[in-house]
């Protein structure tokens, strides 16, 4: 699938003004002023809330595979998983989830 | 420049240098998924460069690869991004006194880097004027960020070349997986990952993507609330003994 055009273009922008104004924030316009701390709460919790949401589905109904479940995607999600929540090392995750998909894809049938 | 600043500059660069081998392997990550998820090398690469965030860029590539409506990868890439106005908040006053196109400046590369270390580095030294301050913030990225915009063109042009059969399809689920684990260290953290993977399934039959929204909205409220519930039962176990 080739993504190009205007909508990404478009997506580019907008992302790159929006990340832009969400860092100038407080450094350039609010100055003095500091969040009350039931944003800060919240906020604490952004990542957490949209990565997990965005890739559960991906993981349990693959597009490669049709959105059936398949095991050697689920292998590798759950070692990537194990091992992110021991190690804290990103790369090495990364690195140990891919290695187990292909592994799991060279076995199983 | 004045040899403390300079002395500040090169404190910044010996503390982000390390990072290169952690930014480096990531930037070249994302120019290979984005390109494999079919975005063009030239979107790829300004990309990065303008919007210099890992995390948000891999969101927008998943969700433009999956025909999402533009208002709502937009929510969704920069509420994983919102993160920064934290680190905004948080830094900004360490930085007062710096003139406004230093702070526009220091706006562009407001990264986890130079947010985490700039922190540290402030409540050593108290007695820092700002040029000392700026000095040590920008000798943080200076070395790191151009390996983000380089090896994101890098990755961008091998993953132009991969044949299919790597599965480089189940490349970005990995990435967001190893992403989301470190973050995994505290019940409140735990109980909103689980609440947004919960509610994105059952909502997964909405169109657009609007079921993620909805999922990261409880989830932001599931972890805030919890938070708040065990900091209060722990007040009363203080309160008790």
């Amino acid at each position: 699938m080739e993504l190009n055009g205007g909508k990404v273009w478009l997506v580019i922008v907008l992302l790159a003004l929006g990340t832009y104004l969400i860092r100038w924030s407080f450094l350039g316009l609010f100055g003095r002023k500091t969040f009350p701390e039931w944003v800060l709460r919240h906020l604490r919790y952004t990542p957490v809330a949209v990565l997990p949401g965005l890739v559960a589905p991906l993981v349990l109904w693959p597009e490669a595979t049709g959105g059936e479940p398949d095991p050697a995607r689920l292998a590798a999600a759950l070692v990537t998983l194990a091992l992110g929540c021991t190690t804290r090392n990103v790369l090495a995750s990364i690195l140990g989830g891919m290695a187990t998909l292909y592994l799991a894809l060279w076995i199983l049938p | 420049m004045r040899p403390e600043v300079s002395r500040a500059f090169r404190r910044g660069a010996a503390a982000g240098l390390p990072f290169i081998l952690v930014l480096g392997p990531f930037a070249l990550l994302f120019g290979v998924v984005a390109t494999e998820a079919g975005l063009p090398v030239l979107e790829t690469f300004v990309m990065s460069v303008l919007v210099l965030a890992g995390a948000g860029q891999f969101t927008a590539v998943q969700l433009l690869a999956e025909q999402t409506p533009v208002l709502i990868l937009l929510a969704a890439a920069l509420t994983v991004n919102l993160r920064m106005a934290m680190y905004s908040a948080s830094i900004a006053p360490y930085l007062r006194g710096a003139s406004h196109w230093q702070r526009a400046l220091a706006a562009y590369c407001l990264v986890d880097q130079n947010y985490a270390l700039g922190l540290l580095e402030y409540e050593k030294r108290p007695e820092q004027g700002i040029a000392e301050r700026l000095g040590f913030y920008f000798g943080v990225v200076v070395p790191i960020m151009p390996v983000w915009h380089g090896f994101t063109l890098v990755g961008a042009l091998v993953g132009e070349r991969i044949p299919d059969a790597f599965a480089l399809d189940f490349a970005l689920p990995i990435t967001f997986l190893a992403m989301v684990a470190p973050a995994l260290r505290t019940i409140p953290h735990v109980v909103a990952a689980l609440v947004s993977v919960g509610a994105a399934l059952l909502l997964a039959f909405l169109p657009y993507q609007i079921g993620l929204l909805g999922a990261a909205l409880l989830a932001m409220c599931a972890g805030a609330a919890t938070e708040q519930a065990l900091r209060r039962r722990r007040g009363k176990g203080v309160a008790w003994s």
